[in-house]
């Protein structure tokens, strides 16, 4: 491990911005946006001179670390404030520093009309900062306290606009999905706290090997839950699709590319707990089957553009979710596809963006229609991350998405089976709803309302995403030739360098499957959508209507969760009215009513009183006769 | 016959007297009946004299008497006094101090 | 009641005589005073109680208290009781309804409790001495023994209790002094209203009786004041021989000169 100094900075620099930016206030309108994006870059160009830095050197040093201070230490529970950055963790610095300058820029004009511009370019940095916390601490603590940010900053962004109720209470659900997750993050710190004394990754890997099933498999399924929460997976995925009530820059970066990949970041990380417990690896790998089918059903329903591009990123997660599950092998391919998917999902929401922008904001697509010949490099930027995220070659996907459904067939037995059946089906449906975003909005008919003059974005808007599609076509070739990213994180997530067994099918074979299930699901699309009406259909199939409905889920979660919540709090507000504070009360009602009846021993007469005398030296006699016993 | 007899009639006659204050509403029998308590308390003072073979019992139920004597006289002059502006000589009638 | 703690000694056999008889009437006097209705009623029972006590004071040896028992105690006080009871109402008895509820049941229990517990008290306490007797100290006599007592170990009580005595007495007079309640008519109002009065016949004030006699025989009626004849003043005999003289010629005229 080399010690390094350097970084620090990548924390405290957005970090330093976002406080100078919201304590400024009104002062910083001017230039606040300015301030924060060459922020954001000069944190991306840290991470890149790291990255040669670290390419130069080998082996164990490759690594560096820098102590901050040091934060706990209670008897034996010592805890630092302590910075890691490996091979895992540079992949995630570039992604959301570069991934995050590029929506800096985008954002500059994307909200130049809303009068709070510098109030968002605070949070965003704040973002970033507590991002970067999160992926390069070096213990479970300290990437708990990056977590809690990203929650917090994501909270802060959804309700931007929060003068709309609906806004506000969007955010909300998010936050509170978010601390489901979160229980689980804390549950599983203080199980590994009272199985290794120690909550450092190092520290907990070293323990790891001599622990027992259970606790390894409990400390395993806390993470997961925290992942779920964080990354929308089942069963905690309700809150991102209302997450889109946030400015499109906001759904980019947090919501696609970054905040919800944590969760993924997590998993990869505590590779040695998941290895070490079966059980928690095939809790991981239903979760993910199940949320990228989930995802994708969903999107098949969606009008609302955002939405669906949500739909699409709880699926693409789902995939990842999945890949980490499948031991030693899977988690680099996992992160290749975190990071293609950053490219060509960041560029795909980003171009929702500029058509909402073209379109007064309109997001619903049974409105938009033949915007390709109005807005063309929106189309072309849009059109290469769609190509992308189907897996078409040679663009990123269908190099990333390939391997974890190869790497899911060779899972062997009925396991593998279902799996790569899954991540096969799956990417049909993903080839279908995406096929239908692009022909509801670029081609076919004009369906536009009266006033919507769509017209192309400026200059700093498709800049970025342009450098993003640029991203979706080349980042797949570029981390896979040569098993480029497998072999850099192979020292951090394959220590022993395991390779997959049994192969099940040739992997020319998995890609011929894999490109003909998506063929049949464009095709299905397009002869489906040649005409499109402007109001949705009321008579639709079953599966349309509970599409729709986000297949039922939040109606799921309030007559489930809320509404027996509800009636819990209900039960303890009248509990602690009637008894507790009832408890209170009747003290005083029983002094009441024994003064009352004290009181009428005052009846004025002077025998009454004269008796009172004489009951007063009989108690006396009494207790005279009762001591002399 | 045991001396302590005396000390049991005392007793005997100091309850009553107690008593007496408590039920009879006539305020001169109340004091009566103080005055009967004190000649009680008398009583064992000149049994507990003999007792002791000393006076001093005798000599404190002297003073007893003397003082009964002094409250007797300005007692009554009150209940005198209270009848002339009243018309009533209950002791019930003072019952103005009720809640 | 057998093996009494309290063994302070026996008496001997007349003295149990006498207490055994006396004893019960004073207790059951003591009741009497309590229940019954006429308040002069209880004062006297009150009075039979005291004069027992003295005899037992003076059964005891104490010689002196008893007989200031009986002149103080039952002749003063108990006969200023008496005195008061005839001022406030002779006639005034309680009635027996009690009207403060519980004031019975809690006397009764008060009087067993207090009696009872009292009562046991003294069984269960040992003084541990032998009784001594009075014979030692009444040897120059009671009332001297009483005297060098009194006059040398209580002599400063002695003398707070005389002051006591006399601001008692000024109290008493204090309080039963009374204002009057119409202001008596002053000599000069007395006069005119003489003056104003029915006829100016009567302002000087009638003639005393006498004043207008002019005979003093036996079988002469004497005259009122107003100048008509007492009829009582001859004796019935004389009147009734038809002897007594008319008074008509001495009755009194202011303008008629009366012949005789």
């Amino acid at each position: 491990m080399t010690t390094s100094t350097n970084l620090v900075y990548l924390i405290s620099l957005p970090l330093f911005s976002a406080a100078l930016l919201l304590l400024l206030g009104r002062i910083a309108d001017k230039w606040g946006h300015i301030f924060a994006t060459l922020v954001s870059a000069s944190v991306f160009v840290i991470g890149v001179l790291e990255f040669f830095a670290m390419q130069g050197r080998d082996g164990e040093a490759r690594a560096a670390t820098q102590k901050i201070f040091e934060w706990i230490s209670v008897g034996t529970f010592q805890v630092d404030a302590s910075l890691l950055l490996d091979q895992l963790s540079i992949c995630f610095v570039l992604l959301i520093s570069g991934v995050g300058t590029l929506i800096h820029i985008y954002s500059i004009a994307y909200m130049s009309h809303d009068r709070d511009r510098r109030r968002f370019f605070a949070y965003l940095n704040l973002f970033i900062a507590a991002m970067l916390l999160l992926v390069l601490g070096d213990s479970y603590l300290n990437l708990y306290v990056g977590w809690e940010g990203v929650g917090l900053a994501s909270y802060l962004l959804i309700g931007f606009w929060n003068q709309k109720p609906a806004y506000a209470t969007a955010a909300k659900k998010a936050f509170i999905a978010n601390r489901v997750g979160d229980l689980g993050l804390s549950l599983a710190i203080m199980i590994a706290f009272t199985q290794f004394g120690t909550v450092t990754f190092a520290g907990v890997k070293e323990g790891a090997s001599g622990a027992s099933a259970g606790a390894l498999t409990a400390i395993g399924a806390m993470l997961l839950l925290a992942a779920a929460g964080k990354s929308a997976q089942f069963p905690l995925q309700s809150w991102l699709g209302d997450a889109m009530a946030g400015p499109t820059p906001v759904s980019a970066l947090i919501h696609a590319a970054t905040m919800v990949t944590a969760g993924v970041y997590l998993i990869t990380r505590s590779n040695f707990i998941f290895d070490a417990s079966p059980t928690a690896q095939l809790m991981v790998v239903i979760v993910g089957a199940i949320t990228l089918l989930f995802g994708a059903l969903i999107g098949t329903a969606k009008d609302d553009i955002k939405k669906a591009l949500a739909a699409s990123t709880m699926s693409q997660i789902g995939y990842m979710i999945l890949a980490t599950g499948l031991g030693p092998v899977g988690y680099a391919f996992a992160i290749m596809h975190l990071l293609t998917h950053g490219f060509f999902k960041a560029g795909m929401f980003l171009g929702a963006g500029s058509v909402m922008h073209g379109m007064n904001d309109e997001v619903n697509m049974r409105r938009y229609g033949a915007i390709g010949k109005v807005m063309p490099i929106t189309a072309a930027t849009f059109g290469l991350g769609y190509l992308a995220i189907l897996g078409v070659p040679p663009f990123a996907g269908f190099y990333s998405k390939d391997k974890i459904i190869e790497t899911a067939f060779n899972a062997g037995g009925i396991e593998g089976v279902l799996l790569g059946g899954a991540t096969l089906l799956g990417a049909a449906i993903t080839a279908f709803y995406m096929t239908r975003v692009i022909v509801l909005t670029f081609t076919g008919t004009k369906r536009w309302d009266e006033n919507a003059h769509p017209h192309e974005s400026p200059f700093l808007m498709w800049a970025p995403m342009a450098v993003l599609a640029i991203g979706s076509v080349t980042s797949g070739f570029l981390l896979s030739s040569g098993s480029a990213l497998v072999n850099w994180l192979q020292p951090v997530v394959n220590e022993h360098n395991e390779r997959h067994s049994e192969e099940f099918l040739p992997p020319l074979v998995v890609s011929t499957m894999a490109l003909v299930v998506v063929a049949i699901g464009v095709a299905f699309a397009i002869l489906k959508y040649r005409t499109v009406p402007v109001i949705a259909p009321l008579d639709v199939s079953l599966f349309t209507k509970a599409a729709r409905k986000d297949l039922y889920q939040d109606s799921f979660n309030e007559a489930v969760l809320m509404r027996p919540g509800q009636k819990l709090t209900a039960v303890l507000v009248t509990t602690d009215y009637k008894v507790i504070d009832g408890l209170v009360r009747s003290v005083g009602w029983v002094i009441q009513t024994m003064s009352s009846a004290l009181r009428s021993i005052q009846n004025g007469y002077v025998r009454s009183y004269a008796l009172i005398m004489v009951l007063g030296v009989l108690a006396l006699v009494t207790a005279i006769w009762m001591v002399t016993l | 016959m045991d001396i302590a007899n005396y000390i049991y009639l005392s007793v005997l006659l100091f309850t009553i007297g107690a008593i007496g204050v408590v039920i009879r509403r006539n305020a001169i029998v109340v004091f009566m009946c103080i005055e009967l308590m004190l000649n009680a308390a008398n009583l064992a003072f000149v049994t507990f004299s003999r007792v002791h073979g000393n006076l001093s019992g005798q000599v404190a139920s002297f003073f007893t008497m003397v003082v009964a004597a002094c409250e007797v006289v300005v007692g009554l002059a009150i209940i005198v006094t209270i009848y002339r502006s009243r018309r009533s000589a209950s002791v019930d009638d003072a019952s103005l101090l009720k809640r | 009641m057998v093996n009494l703690a309290l063994e302070v000694g026996k008496t001997l056999q007349p003295e149990a005589i006498m207490f055994w008889i006396l004893a019960p009437l004073a207790v059951v006097s003591a009741l009497g005073m309590l229940f019954v209705k006429k308040a002069v009623h209880s004062a006297l029972l009150l009075a039979w109680v005291m004069i027992t006590l003295a005899i037992f004071y003076i059964a005891q040896g104490a010689l002196f208290l008893g007989i200031v028992q009986v002149i103080v105690y039952t002749g003063a006080v108990m006969m200023l009781f008496l005195f008061i009871l005839m001022l406030v109402g002779v006639d005034s008895s309680d009635s027996l309804v009690e009207n403060i509820r519980g004031q019975r049941i809690a006397s009764i229990i008060a009087a067993i409790g207090l009696g009872g517990l009292i009562i046991s008290l003294v069984n269960r306490a040992t003084l541990g001495v032998e009784t001594i007797g009075l014979q030692d100290a009444n040897s120059a006599g009671n009332v001297q023994g009483i005297a060098e007592e009194l006059f040398t170990k209580y002599v400063w009580a002695f003398e707070v209790v005389s002051a006591l005595l006399i601001t008692a007495a000024l109290g008493a007079m204090v309080l039963a002094h009374s204002t009057a309640t119409k202001s008596r008519t002053a000599q000069r109002d007395q006069s005119i209203a003489r003056f104003r009065g029915a006829s100016l016949a009567t302002a000087a004030g009638l003639p005393g009786s006498g004043v207008y006699a002019r005979h003093n025989a036996v079988d002469v009626p004497g005259l009122l004041p107003d100048g008509t004849p007492a009829p009582t003043s001859v004796s019935a005999t004389l009147e009734a021989r038809g002897d007594m003289l008319t008074t008509k010629p001495f009755e009194l005229e202011v303008k008629e000169v009366e012949e005789d």
